[in-house]
C-alpha cells in the first residue's frame, strides 16, 4: 500500500457543518504533503534506491531494522541531552560573567567570537586524542557548539539593562550585586530561555558529527555504516530519526520558554 | 536658619573626559528641607544632569555637593527618583514593583520579611492615593500609561524618602491625568515631611506646584533666576485660569526664550 492512499481522506473536503482549524492542522498537512511531493518525485524521476529511496522505502526500513535505530538513537539523545545541559551550567555561568561588567564583556567577547568562529569538527580529532572515541567526545562536541547562543543570549540580557533603570536603583544604595538580582538575572531570562531553542538544535549537530567520524555508536555511526554498506534507505531512516529527535526537543524547549517567561511575551521588553 | 537639605556650589560636570561635552558649569543652588523646587529650562540644558548630581549618580569634576550636611561621593539613599519613563520591570506584579525600593534601602531590606503585611499594607494606601486602588496585582503591561506613571510615584515614595526627584514625570500624560497627577503630589507635598525637586518642560506645572521655581540657562547650565511663587497653599486648579498665574508663566516663557536665543 502507497502513502498517497493513506493520505486520501485527511485531503478530503471537510464537512461544512464541521469547522477545521486550519492553522492548527497546517503542520501536518505540510509534512505529508512533503512526503507525498517525495514520494511522487522519486518514483517518476526513477532514481534507484540506492541513490533516492522513497519515503515507503525508508519506512520500510525504520521497521526492518527498528533494534539498532532505536539503540542509536537512544545513544544520541544521551550524548546530545547531556552536552546541552553542561552547555545550559556553563553557558548561564560565563554569560553571567561576561554580562556582569562592561570590561569583562568587552575582552572576553572577541575571543568567544573566534573560538566560536572554529568549525566543531575539527576540534573532534583533539577530543579523541584526549579522551579515545565514544562517548565523551560525542557529548563534548554538543556542548561546545551549543554553549554559544547561551551566552551571548544570557550576557546580552544583562548587559543592556536600561540606565534608567539602574538609575533608580542606584540612587537608593543598590549595589552591582542588587541590580544583577534585582533586574539583570530576571531579564536576561527570556532571552536565556529563547536561547534554548537554537542550542538544542545546535547540539544535536555536534554530537552527531562527532559520531560519525569517531564513535562506535549513536545515529551519526550508524549512518556512516549503513553508507559504507550502500545501504542507503537505512541513512535515511537515520536522518528521519534525526529530524523527530530534533523537532521533540524543540517543541520542548519551546514550551518551557513559554511557561518560564509568558510575561516577555505580553510586555514590550521581548527581544 | 537651618543649613539647607541640598547645597550645590560652584559644580563643573563633563560627561566622556577632558573633551568631552560640559554639561553645567557653575553651578549654584540651595534647597531648604520641605521646599517644593521646580526646575525649568531649554532642552539639554543639564536638568537631568542636576539630578543626577544631586543624588550622587554623578560625581562633579570641581565643586561640591552637600546633601544633608555631608558631602556627596556616592548614591546618597534618601532619595526616592522618578523618571519620564516609568521602567516598571514586567516581571514582578505592580505591588512588588512598588515594594522593589524596600529590598534594596538597608533601613527596610532586613525588616522586609518578618514585616512584608504592614509594608504590603502601605503600598496599597499609597496606591490609593494615587487612583489605583486594586491594581496592585496586574503587571505592568496591563496598565495604561497614565497608570503606570502613577505606580512609578508610589515606587518613589515607598520607602519614604526626604528628598523626592522627579525627571519629566508626567511629560508623556494627557492634560487631565497630568492635572490630577498634579493634585496628587501637592496633597503629598502638603501632608508629608517631604523635599521635593521637579523638572519639567510645563512651566504651567511648576508654577502651581513648586514654592520656587529655577531657570537655568542653556548648555553649559547654570542657574539664571530664580522666581519666588507667591501664591497662597492649598492651591486649586482653578489658579491656572487666573491672570496673575498666567502673567507669571508668561514671563518664565519669556526668559527661557532668551536663555535659549543666547546659546
Ligand atoms: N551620559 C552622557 N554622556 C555624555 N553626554 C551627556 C550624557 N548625559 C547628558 N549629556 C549631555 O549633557 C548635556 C545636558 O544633558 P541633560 O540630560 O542634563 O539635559 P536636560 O536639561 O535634562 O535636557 P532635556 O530637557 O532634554 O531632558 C546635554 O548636552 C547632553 O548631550
Ligand atoms: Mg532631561
Amino acid at each position: 500500500m502507497s502513502t498517497i492512499e493513506t493520505v486520501t481522506p485527511v485531503a478530503a473536503p471537510p464537512r461544512p457543518a464541521f469547522k477545521v482549524n486550519w492553522v492548527r492542522l497546517s503542520p501536518l498537512l505540510y509534512t505529508v504533503g512533503l512526503f507525498v511531493i517525495w514520494e511522487v518525485g522519486v518514483r517518476l524521476s526513477g532514481l534507484p534506491h540506492t541513490i533516492f529511496p522513497t519515503p515507503t522505502r525508508v519506512f520500510e526500513a525504520i521497521v526492518q531494522y527498528w533494534s539498532p535505530i532505536w539503540k542509536n538513537s537512544l545513544q544520541t539523545l544521551y550524548t546530545t541531552v547531556l552536552g546541552f545541559i553542561i552547555a545550559i551550567v556553563a553557558g548561564l555561568g560565563i554569560g553571567l560573567f561576561i554580562g556582569w561588567s562592561k570590561t569583562i564583556y568587552a575582552g572576553l567577547y572577541p575571543i568567544m567570537v573566534g573560538f566560536n568562529a572554529i568549525p566543531k569538527v575539527a576540534l573532534v580529532p583533539i577530543l579523541v586524542i584526549w579522551f579515545g572515541i565514544g562517548t565523551v567526545p560525542a557529548v563534548l562536541t554538543a556542548f561546545l557548539i551549543s554553549f554559544f547562543p547561551i551566552v551571548v543570549n544570557v550576557a546580552t540580557g544583562l548587559a543592556t539593562i536600561e540606565p534608567e533603570t539602574e538609575d533608580v536603583l542606584r540612587a537608593l544604595g543598590a549595589k552591582k550585586m542588587d541590580i544583577m538580582l534585582k533586574v539583570g538575572i530576571p531579564r536576561s531570562m527570556p532571552y536565556f530561555f529563547g536561547s534554548l531553542k537554537v542550542a538544542i538544535t545546535l547540539a544535536f549537530v555536534g554530537s552527531v558529527v562527532s559520531e560519525t567520524v569517531a564513535s562506535n555508536s549513536g545515529l551519526g555511526n550508524m549512518m556512516a555504516s549503513a553508507q559504507s554498506n550502500f545501504n542507503v534507505p537505512l541513512v535515511f531512516a537515520g536522518l528521519l530519526m534525526l529530524a523527530v529527535e530534533g523537532i521533540a526537543m524543540y517543541a520542548l524547549m519551546a514550551w518551557v520558554e513559554k511557561r518560564m517567561t509568558g510575561w516577555a511575551h505580553r510586555s514590550t521588553m521581548a527581544q | 536658619m537651618a543649613t539647607p537639605l541640598v547645597s550645590i556650589e560652584n559644580v563643573d560636570m563633563r560627561y566622556g573626559g577632558p573633551d568631552g561635552t560640559l554639561a553645567v558649569s557653575g553651578l549654584n543652588l540651595k534647597i531648604e528641607r520641605g521646599e517644593f523646587v521646580a526646575v525649568v529650562g531649554p532642552s539639554g540644558c543639564g536638568k537631568s544632569t542636576l539630578m543626577k548630581l544631586t543624588t550622587g549618580l554623578h560625581i562633579p569634576q570641581s565643586g561640591v555637593v552637600i546633601v544633608a550636611n555631608s558631602q556627596v561621593t556616592k548614591p546618597v539613599s534618601i532619595v526616592g527618583m522618578a523618571f519620564q519613563n516609568p521602567t516598571m520591570l514586567p516581571w514582578r506584579t505592580t505591588l512588588e514593583n512598588i515594594l522593589l525600593p524596600l529590598e534594596i534601602v538597608e533601613k527596610h531590606r532586613h525588616r522586609l520579611r518578618a514585616h512584608k503585611a504592614e509594608y504590603v499594607a502601605k503600598a496599597e494606601r499609597l496606591l490609593e492615593t494615587v487612583g489605583l486602588k486594586g491594581f496592585g496585582d496586574k503587571f505592568p503591561w496591563q496598565l495604561s500609561g497614565g497608570m503606570q506613571q502613577r505606580a512609578n510615584l508610589c515606587r518613589a515614595l515607598i520607602h519614604e524618602p526626604e528628598l523626592l526627584m522627579l525627571d519629566e514625570p508626567f511629560g508623556a500624560l494627557d492634560a487631565f491625568t497630568r492635572e490630577e497627577l498634579w493634585c496628587v503630589i501637592r496633597d503629598l507635598h502638603a501632608s508629608q515631611d517631604v523635599t521635593i525637586v521637579l523638572v519639567t518642560h510645563d512651566l504651567r506645572e511648576s508654577v502651581f506646584l513648586a514654592d520656587k521655581v529655577v531657570v537655568m540657562s542653556a548648555r553649559p547650565g547654570r542657574v539664571i533666576s530664580e522666581h519666588v511663587v507667591p501664591f497662597e497653599r492649598p492651591r486649586q486648579l482653578e489658579l491656572l485660569y487666573e491672570p496673575a498665574f498666567n502673567e507669571m508663566v508668561q514671563k518664565l516663557h519669556g526668559e527661557i526664550a532668551t536663555a535659549r536665543a543666547a546659546a
